[in-house]
């Protein structure tokens, strides 16, 4: 698993609510049978004029002149600023792939859906969550303020502006720590191989039509 | 001390460890691959050298991304047009054969959608944890599992260590209690639910559905509402065991026999939410005030009754709801204040792991008996979500009913649900469709998806336009 620890970078805006993941990485890109390449795809139906299909050289497309991550302001982004719900519907972990393909290292919004929201964990991208005030503020500030950057502390869990202002945000210390060490979660559990093989010999005992019928 | 809710039962039965900060250690009973979010795990554990922990918990189909169409699908998988796609099934194969997994292959009987397939092989059972790379994975829990979507680093996960490291979620229970309404299926509670309590209402919890709604309602009903708990942000939902339970299970394949299956109904029958339990948060709503229900924007919660008109977002505060509703209108091509029924449907979809078990498909046929799909309709999909849905349709005659109606009987997968394969629709066409997500693409880059159960789709098929299927139903007919 990719670490985050500190990260100061351009923000980008997808100023709507509950953003789904379909719209983060449409249907057809889920074909492919590789982890990453998925970034000139994110966004795409909201980012270019044609309909984009898997394999395609997206160099060439038309963009959508009226998508804001499209303006020359945001090349390079790397923090989406975001609204409530974000990454609504399917499991698909194609979404935190293309947003971190893309370069996006992380997401602040005021709520996640919760598998988006644990699937972004499991692949170095952090979703921060402010209150809808404060990611109200960042909006403002964002929209006036062309090359806009945040800095964000996940040991100190603050979101910082240039302008010296702090936000801080929760998360679970678990998730933290894997976050900030870039620890391989399989082999953390393993280690607790023994206490699994014990429930299983116990559970066994209890539900023994649980083990063995599918062959 | 507060008695345990049925979440709680399952929660503290497969509980292995847990860390000071609540995250978990949870055994998993059941794990269900399919095509689409199970290769990169498989090749996660090959570069790390690692195996399966338990052959025998995991099970898998292709689904998402094979070609519905008979001929094609005859030509086996070496004969999938689409080079990427055939690729993918390809690899299920291969992984599945190399690992060891049992995996029920594209045209072998037993094979469907993995939230049709799952129950009706007794694969799943009551009392199991059961993850799926897939958010509809709830739908399990009609069966009183916790079951939930995950993605595909814990598919890695899953296979890896037979756990998941997760944390508990909050209680929530709906309530529906009343006398369901003629013509009034599960679909149309589930949607009303949705509308009620939004799109987001249940993150963060597990949702138990009680009431006399939701027990007077066959097995497969349950399914499909608990299949969109997801939509209204929960990722679990679930139905406490009864006798119906135990009898959906009796004599399926995976399910033991004899003494075992006697130990295993005494266990099942302590699978309710005991009368103190307490829950985080608590949901009624009546039946009676429940009419069929269609969405008419971009998230399932934009859902209004069939007798509705579209809303006006004029009528909804300032702020991300009112800009959401403009926005969807926009997309959907509607305008406020217009009747719902005035909504033409170019296409309609029937099938998906919400709606495509062999009632939905009676429920559909019930409609579309003696009828002819009216002439401005392009097409009218009809999509088993099983081999074994299939056969038991055909034997009953239905794909008969379908194919006399002018409609097309096809062969089981996810299909138009989310349009990975050739089952799409075209920019700005309308579409009556029993699916889950009526999000802006879903079903086709442009596609305009109007949410519905196979009564009121099969009817909207007929009509050529959105229509109150329940004049159409003589008593005792609607389930």
């Amino acid at each position: 698993m990719k670490a985050f620890t500190q990260h100061r970078g351009l923000v980008g805006p997808m100023d709507r609510a509950n953003v789904d993941t379909d719209m983060i990485i449409p249907k057809q890109f889920l074909k492919s049978i590789k982890r990453s390449g998925f970034g000139p795809n994110l966004f795409d139906e909201l980012r270019y004029l044609d309909q984009g299909e898997p394999g395609q050289d997206c160099s060439d497309r038309p963009l959508n002149p009226d998508f804001p991550l499209n303006e020359p302001r945001y090349k390079g982004a790397s923090i989406l600023l975001a609204r409530k719900n974000f990454g609504c519907g399917s499991s698909r972990e194609h979404a935190p792939w293309a947003l971190e393909d893309y370069g996006f290292k992380a997401v602040i919004a005021p709520s996640y859906a919760d598998i988006f929201y644990n699937n972004c964990f499991k692949n170095g991208v952090l979703p921060v969550i402010l209150s809808e005030n404060e990611v109200d503020e960042l909006f403002q500030e964002l929209a006036s303020d062309e090359g806009y950057h945040l800095n964000i502390d996940l040991a100190a869990q603050t979101v910082t502006t240039d302008s010296g202002k702090i936000f801080s945000f929760e998360l679970d210390e678990f998730r933290k720590e894997c976050l900030l060490s870039g620890l391989d979660e399989i082999g953390l559990t393993l280690t607790s191989s023994d206490l699994i093989k014990e429930y299983e010999i116990e559970r066994e005992k209890q539900h023994p039509w649980v083990f063995g019928a599918i062959k | 001390m507060a008695g345990k809710t049925l979440y709680d039962k399952l929660w503290d039965a497969h509980l292995i460890k847990q860390n000071d900060d609540g995250s978990s250690v949870l055994y998993i009973d059941r794990h269900v691959l399919h095509e689409v979010t199970s290769p990169q795990a498989f090749e996660g554990l090959r570069l790390a050298g690692r195996s399966p922990w338990r052959l025998d918990t995991n099970i898998a189909t292709p689904d998402h991304n094979i070609s519905t169409d008979r001929e094609e699908r005859d030509a086996g998988v070496s004969g999938i047009p689409d080079e990427i796609s055939r690729i993918q099934v390809k690899t299920l194969d291969d992984n599945c054969d190399h690992f060891g997994i049992k995996e029920f292959k594209m045209n072998e009987m037993g094979q469907g959608i993995v939230h049709v397939m799952g129950p009706e092989l007794g694969a799943t059972m009551p009392g199991m944890t059961v993850v799926c790379g897939d958010s509809h994975t709830a739908t399990h829990g009609a069966l009183a599992c916790l079951a939930h979507g995950i993605g595909t680093s814990e598919v890695e996960h899953v296979l890896a260590t037979q756990c998941l490291v997760t944390k508990k979620m909050k209680n929530m229970r709906v309530t529906v209690n009343g006398e369901v309404g003629h013509g009034v299926t599960p679909k149309d509670i589930v949607l009303a639910v949705i509308g009620k309590i939004g799109t987001a209402g249940g993150n963060g919890h597990a949702i138990e559905f009680a009431g006399s709604v939701f027990r007077d309602m066959s097995i497969e009903g349950r399914m499909t509402v608990c299949n969109m708990a997801i939509e209204a942000g929960a990722r679990v939902g679930m139905v406490a065991v009864d006798e119906k339970t135990i009898r959906y299970c009796e004599g399926r394949q995976f399910v033991p026999k004899g003494d075992l299956w006697n130990q295993a109904v005494t266990y099942w029958k302590t699978l309710v939410s005991d009368d103190d339990a307490e829950f985080d948060s608590e949901i009624e709503m009546h039946a009676e005030d429940i009419a069929p229900q269609v969405t008419w924007g971009t998230s399932p919660e934009m859902v209004a009754p069939v007798t509705a008109i579209v809303p006006d977002p004029k009528d909804q505060p300032e702020g991300d709801r009112r800009k959401g509703m403009i926005r969807a209108l926009e997309y959907m091509g509607l305008k406020s204040g217009m009747p719902i029924t005035s909504i033409v449907v170019d296409r309609v979809f029937i099938g998906s792991c919400t709606n495509s078990r062999i009632e939905d498909m009676r429920e559909a046929a019930i409609v579309a008996n003696g009828r002819q799909v009216a002439s401005t309709v392009k097409q009218v999909l009809i999509v088993p979500g099983s081999q074994m849905v299939k056969a038991q349709a055909e034997a009953e005659g239905l794909d008969k009913i379908f194919i006399q109606a002018g409609m097309d009987w096809r062969e089981p997968g996810c299909s138009m649900c989310l349009a990975m394969n050739a089952d799409k629709l075209g920019a700005g066409e309308h579409c009556a469709s029993t699916s889950n997500r009526n999000f802006e693409g879903r079903q086709g880059n442009g596609g305009r998806t109007h949410l519905m159960s196979p009564a009121m789709a099969a009817a909207a098929a007929v009509a050529g336009h959105i229509v109150d299927v329940r004049p159409w139903l003589s008593e005792g007919e609607a389930r």
